[in-house]
């Protein structure tokens, strides 16, 4: 499938695809058309779910036009720096999502520590990312009632995401564990470890 | 450093500036002044950058104490200002002496006043701006009584103009609206209500968006459920119960409900500056 645009105000292009690996693609051409100054005033260039924003264009049209039948490359290595989550798998979730998966618990751990995950996109707070690459069939519900505290570094999971809490904040994601990796840190230089592109891996801690 | 004391805070007084750019993708929202026109104006009357750090005084009540001489400006919702409790002009450069205490009063209109000091207000920046965002709980928290706010060096001569006249109270909110990106997610029905209905300015609204009660707007029911996507200022969203909030700058990066149209970025100052009760209208864009 080729790329869907949309106009979302006179200066920004919502681009909409088919699946994880179409928005990575598309990602990383917008980054790659940016850096060759192809995209003259875009200041946010926002991966999610299905789609990229671009926002800030000077004239959204002449960008729509560079688009028009352009087709994700979803057969390109995943490339990025690897970030890895020492995570202790202690979650009050876990026996829970071990259920629904039909495993043990230390199954489950050996699942979720087995995959090679990449952050699709960020949002709920900041330095909050989603990451892809879970097997779909181990997606899992939201928790039918929200916590109304969940704490920093948890790793959790939602639908077919991961996620670590970049800080104490209500959540209705399901509870694996915590880390102790500031994945968010004003002090530093980027605040966020967990950016889109970045690749992850999950590693158990004792 | 210099600095002033804060006396009185006011109920909801914000450092704000131009906002953070080029983050949204690490899920940090823009945040910012809600009225940039008065942002500018306001920082040009004392002779600073057109985007420094002002603040932005939510009904105003917000009162402060020189520590040595400062010049400071008051724009956006029109509302008296004092020093030492006298009258002293809206919209004009005004000196406060050492010890002097300068009021800002109720707006007589609108909702937000911009209070700029020669110099702007040096809390430290944070991922490139002062500004704080209430959404994400960056940037300094909003005042306090007793607090002492840094003031950098003035940059520029003050603009010594006469007084700005005072803006007439709108009577009505009309906001543009550009449809999309997700108007297919909306009936004819939905777009007669839009172009029809009359909503009011909600009371819950905040700096992350102007909440309206009125009509609802029902997306067609086979839609299901919206991907998480980006978010642009001034984004029209409808969540489930179909009353549509209009997007301010404090907004979320993303959001999983339909947007049914854009508001142009020239008509929110109006929208931030309308008080809860004030009647809105939408008119579809014709470009």
């Amino acid at each position: 499938m080729s790329v869907r645009i949309m106009a979302a105000g006179r200066s920004a292009l919502l681009l909409e695809v088919d699946s994880d690996a179409e928005v990575a693609s598309l990602h990383q051409e917008l980054i790659s058309r940016q850096a060759d100054g192809r995209l003259p005033g875009a200041v946010e260039i926002v991966p999610a779910a299905r789609t990229v924003l671009l926002d800030g264009l000077a004239r959204p049209e002449l960008v729509a036009a560079q688009f028009e039948g352009w087709r994700p490359q979803t057969s390109a290595p995943p490339e990025g720096p690897v970030v890895t989550v020492p995570t202790r798998y202690d979650g009050e979730d876990l026996a829970e999502v071990a259920a629904l998966w039909g495993v043990s618990a230390a199954e489950a751990v050996r699942i979720h520590t087995g995959a090679e995950y990449r952050v699709a996109f960020c949002g709920f707070a900041p330095g909050f990312a989603y990451l892809t690459g879970l097997p779909e069939r181990y997606a899992v519900p939201r928790r039918a009632t929200p916590r109304t505290q969940v704490p920093a570094g948890s790793v959790a999971l939602a639908g077919g995401y991961t996620g670590v809490y970049p800080g104490a904040s209500p959540g209705g994601w399901q509870l694996l564990g915590r880390t102790s990796l500031p994945v968010w840190d004003l002090g530093r230089d980027p605040a966020a470890l967990l950016q889109p592109g970045t690749r992850v891996r999950f590693v158990e801690q004792p | 450093m210099r600095a002033v004391e804060v006396v009185r805070p006011g109920p909801l007084t914000t450092v704000q500036d131009g906002g953070r750019v080029g983050v949204a993708a690490l899920g940090v929202p823009r945040a910012g002044a809600l009225d940039p026109g008065a942002l500018r104006l306001v920082n040009r009357l004392v002779g600073n950058a057109p985007d420094a750090a002002v603040l932005e005084a939510t009904l105003g009540g917000v009162a402060l104490r020189a520590l040595e001489p400062v010049l400071v400006a008051v724009l956006g919702a029109p509302a008296p200002v004092l020093v030492d409790g006298r009258a002293v002009a809206w919209g004009a450069p005004v000196r406060v002496p050492t010890g002097a205490v300068l009021a800002v009063g109720a707006p007589t209109s609108g909702l937000r006043c911009y209070l700029s000091v020669a110099g702007g207000f040096a809390v430290p920046p944070v991922l490139g701006s002062r500004s704080t965002d209430l959404l994400a709980g960056l940037g300094p928290a909003p005042l306090a009584a007793g607090q002492l706010l840094p003031v950098g060096p003035p940059t520029g001569p003050p603009c010594w103009i006469d007084p700005l006249p005072l803006p007439a109270p709108p009577r009505e909110l009309l906001l543009r609206l550009d449809l999309g990106p997700r108007a297919d997610w909306f009936g004819p029905g939905a777009l007669r209500t839009l172009d029809s209905g009359r909503w009011t300015v909600s009371p819950a609204s905040n700096r992350v968006g102007l909440r309206l009660t009125g009509p609802l707007l029902e997306r067609l029911p086979d839609r299901g459920e919206l991907p998480s996507e980006g978010m642009v200022l001034g984004a029209v969203q409808v969540p489930p119960d179909g009353l549509p909030v209009v997007f301010l700058a404090d907004h979320p990066t993303t959001g999983g409900y339909p947007v049914l149209g854009v508001v142009p970025a020239g008509d929110l100052a109006s929208a931030a500056q309308a008080a809860p009760g004030t009647p809105v209208r939408f008119t579809r864009s014709m470009r």
